[in-house]
């Protein structure tokens, strides 16, 4: 227990206290003595990198997860509860990143589904509709959730949570599937359920978003406490070196040289690439130089993936006019590897690498078009040599090139592929997500050798959803938003504000107007 | 309390290959009891039916015999089933493979002389492919399960062979049985040795173990279909076609099933009647999974569901045991199979409440 947090708590019993929990998986402990305390009404970051035991901690206090040690103390009553049935009993909701929501079922019925007893649903809608009024959120009870934006659907979420009239709400991460200005509005909502008394644990790795929301933090790093803090006065240099022991590491940037003619050229590309359950692309034109990194800017779902299959030949051919490397685009995706693109796809297992198969194989997967066939036969030996390389050059955790693909990390086998496409030495560069649970020091080190790429020659476009990571190393940016591609934005332009207002401009209620 | 069911971490290799020596162990437990639930000493019984066949010479010739055509068919099967792709019907694939070779045997002008042989298993390639071809074509055209095309064209094979048979190609001279005219001499295998029946099929089947083994360990084209088979996602990324992993897949069983339909024409068999197998299309799925799709796996799962052939004549023959018993043990080892790769790869455990 540290003395700040009781200063934070003043002398009002804690919502939720935690004393010394940990908690050991077979080889890596997961948490190790974390304790912490939360008062009522107080919107409490838990900060730290990916991996570094924050969402163990959480599933813990919900009880989804049996902690080896310590105790947890909810209105100073020690808490043994072990499942998320009994923690919702207690007051305790959680609003987890990835949305369980029904589609095809409108938002009152969604929520009514995890309220207890029967009720009338018109009853319902009409208390859906006073709660959400009472915290300026935006939702109409009777629309389908299919139709709703990400940000509709997390305040789906977090409505659901708040007709439980909850005392404690647990966010993790809530801001990865949100456009800039509905970050805004997600906060006026979140102050004003604290303002009723409800405690908020907010989960999160950015640390501005922190700053500006929070009271306290407590920071993470391989699951211990190395710090807490008040993050309105704590300065991010001190709130990083707890988090990652350092500054946060920034990327060289030499300004670009572009090749004469375009290295990829798509013209008027329209049409559901991914079949009928996939969003339409309206009428995508763009140019790709040599040379420089364009960013893809949007929240997923609006496109990115429909469009990065297109470019990558997995999509059904709509006729558009494409181009590569002053070539018409070949149909499959084999022949426009052996032309020279390359692409590391935002889902790593299952798609950028077969679970069940060897780093070695995993090598060969794209590895076919650079010298591991020969007549016909796998050169074994040399793709094991490669792996080798890889893993050696991009630092990936891994025991040997026998490795399988599924025993490493999200963030090491992203390092393993992207090392593997660029191995390659591509001269077009298709890269979805780059550092999606990347730690930050690895993250640099991605964004850097994307940078090196791009300035060896190579044409490189980037989808991300994080507007900092994009601002950090593209040349320029587009937003993809509802399957239409903005302008192209000049990163001396690109600001968060304005990138923000092309990925909400069309439709997205958070953005138009304002909360009450 | 309620059951889960949850991955075991850390499974060794060791621990895989044993997975079908314990299933083997267990049927040889269950075989015993059963022999012994029918009232025989299930130790003799056992010995009668798993060790008698082969301490003489003659026996393991008919090991081989049987062993040939499973280990040939298991080889082709081996490489869609990589693929995931489930070619249920050898049976009707080897059976229109017999046809092929026998066609040429009565047909083919006389004084061919070296060449009926090569000729017949041509044809028997031909006419086994084709057969898969058909469940091929339906699925990447038309996304057809080719589980149930394989199946119902071994069905439609056996009537193919049953017309033929009892029609256009029953010997004139056999007495009105449902059988044809023997092959000419030239279109006939010699026996390794004038004692026995077992001919130079063996080396083919060693052939087919060797080639398979390229095709898994070495060859790109044995590596597009592991990706597709392991995660089709991962062959889409990269453009590793699912159509040529269909065709290739079901074109590889198809011919090694109509070779081993040739080497039954061609070899024990000398002609065609109305039964020409006693299973060896569907067997050959079970040496294929106890081998576990790997050659030399499939080599030792060949000779021993041989050896259920061979041992449910012997026990027919001197204990009276009907021999449909082969049946029994293959079943059991399928169930005993499947049930030990299970729980490998998973585990059972109580869990403390709803979760």
């Amino acid at each position: 227990m540290s003395s700040k947090d009781q200063t934070a708590a003043g002398a009002e019993t804690p919502r939720l206290e935690l004393r010394d929990i940990g908690k050991t998986y077979p080889g890596v402990v997961a948490n190790d003595a974390i304790s912490l305390s939360v008062a009522p009404g107080e919107i409490h970051a838990i900060l730290g990198e990916n991996g570094a035991g924050k969402s163990t901690l959480m599933k813990i206090i919900y009880g989804a997860i049996q902690p080896d040690r310590g105790e947890i103390l909810y209105d100073g009553q020690r808490l043994s509860h072990n499942s998320p049935a009994q923690a919702r009993a207690l007051g305790i909701e959680m609003v987890y990143q990835h949305f369980s929501l029904f589609e095809t079922a409108t938002v009152a019925e969604n929520i009514a589904l995890c309220l207890p007893g029967r009720m009338e649903l018109a009853q319902l809608s009409a208390r859906v509709g006073e709660t959400a009024a009472r915290y300026g959120l935006n939702v109409d009870p009777s629309r389908m959730v299919a139709d709703l934006s990400m940000g509709e659907r997390q305040q789906v979420e977090i409505l659901r949570c708040l007709m439980r009239d909850p005392r404690l709400l647990i966010l993790d991460e809530p801001t990865s599937v949100l456009a800039p200005q509905a970050v805004e509005q997600l906060f006026t909502v979140l102050r004003k359920i604290a303002e009723g008394g409800c405690s908020i644990i907010y989960i999160s790795h950015k640390l501005d978003e922190v700053r500006a929301l929070c009271q306290s933090a407590t920071v993470l790093r391989g699951g211990r406490v190395t710090g807490t803090a008040d993050p309105r006065q704590a300065s991010a240099h001190d709130l990083a070196v707890m988090m990652i022991g350092g500054d946060l590491p920034v990327t060289e940037h030499p300004p670009a040289v572009l090749s004469v003619e375009p290295l990829l050229i798509v013209r008027n590309l329209s049409g559901r690439p991914l079949g009928d359950q996939g969003r339409a692309l309206s009428d995508i034109s763009l140019d790709l130089y040599g040379g420089e990194i364009v960013g893809i800017a949007g929240i997923s779902g609006n496109g990115q993936a429909e469009l990065a299959a297109c470019l990558s030949g997995e999509a059904t051919d709509l006729g558009a006019q494409m181009q590569l490397l002053g070539q018409p685009m070949p149909a499959r995706a084999d022949a426009r590897r052996r032309l020279g693109l390359a692409y590391v796809p935002e889902e790593r297992l299952g798609r950028g690498a077969v679970p069940g198969h060897t780093l070695t194989q995993n090598t060969i997967l794209t590895g076919f078009t650079a010298g591991l066939i020969r007549r016909g036969m796998v050169r074994y030996a040399e793709a094991r040599a490669r792996a080798a390389a890889i893993i050696q050059g991009f630092s990936v955790k891994a025991e040997s090139p026998a490795a399988l693909a599924s025993s490493l990390s999200g963030g090491n086998l992203q390092k393993f592929i992207l090392g593997r496409e660029l191995a390659l030495d591509p001269k077009v560069l298709i890269v979805a997500q780059p550092t999606w649970g990347v730690d930050v020091g690895a993250s640099a080190f991605i964004r850097q050798r994307i940078i090196d790429q791009s300035r060896k020659g190579a044409a490189v476009l980037v989808f991300s959803e994080e507007l900092e990571e994009l601002i950090e190393i593209c040349d320029r940016i587009h937003v993809l938003s509802e399957g239409k591609l903005s302008p192209s934005i000049p990163r001396a332009e690109s600001t968060k504000a304005l990138l923000g207002s092309y990925m909400t401009g069309r439709g997205d209620p958070l953005a138009t107007k304002e909360a009450p | 309390m309620a059951l889960r069911i949850e991955p075991r971490r850390n499974v060794t290799t060791m621990t895989r290959l044993l997975a079908p020596v314990t299933a083997v162990v267990l049927t040889l437990l269950f075989g015993a009891s059963l022999f012994w639930a029918l009232g025989f000493e299930p130790l003799t019984t056992l010995y009668a039916f798993f060790i008698g066949p082969v301490t003489t010479l003659y026996g393991i010739s008919e090991l081989l015999v049987k062993a040939v055509p499973l280990i040939i068919i298991a080889c082709g099967l081996a490489v869609g089933f990589r693929a995931n792709i489930w070619n249920i019907g050898a049976e009707g694939q080897l059976i229109m493979g017999a046809i092929g070779a026998a066609g040429v045997g009565l047909f083919a002008p006389a004084g061919l002389g070296m060449l009926l042989l090569p000729l017949m298993f041509l044809a028997a390639m031909l006419a086994g492919m084709a057969w898969a071809g058909i469940a091929a074509l339906l699925r990447a055209r038309f996304s057809t399960n080719e589980i149930l095309v394989t199946l119902m064209l071994t069905y439609i094979a056996g009537f193919i062979l049953s017309w033929l048979v009892r029609g256009p190609w029953r010997d004139p001279m056999g007495f009105n049985f449902p059988q044809t005219a023997l092959m000419p001499a030239d279109g006939m295998l010699t026996p390794l040795d004038p004692r026995f029946r077992v001919t130079a099929s063996v080396f083919f089947a060693l052939l087919a173990v060797g080639l398979l083994w390229i095709f898994i360990a070495k060859s790109f084209a044995g590596y597009r279909l592991a990706v597709g088979g392991a995660a089709p996602r991962a062959a889409g990324y990269v453009g590793f076609s699912e159509k040529s992993a269909i065709w290739t897949g079901l074109l590889t069983g198809g011919a090694a099933a109509g070779i081993a339909g040739f080497y039954e024409v061609a070899g024990p068999l000398g002609q065609i009647s109305a039964v020409i197998s006693p299973g060896y299309g569907f067997t050959a799925i079970i040496v294929a999974f106890i081998g576990r799709l790997h050659p030399v796996g499939i080599l030792l799962g060949g000779l021993f569901l041989a050896l259920t052939y061979v041992g449910g004549e012997a026990v027919q023959v001197s204990y009276g045991i009907p021999a449909h018993i082969t049946r029994v043990f293959q079943g059991l080892l399928l169930f005993f199979l499947l049930a030990s790769e299970f729980f490998t790869s998973w585990r059972i455990i109580r869990s403390g409440g709803p979760v």
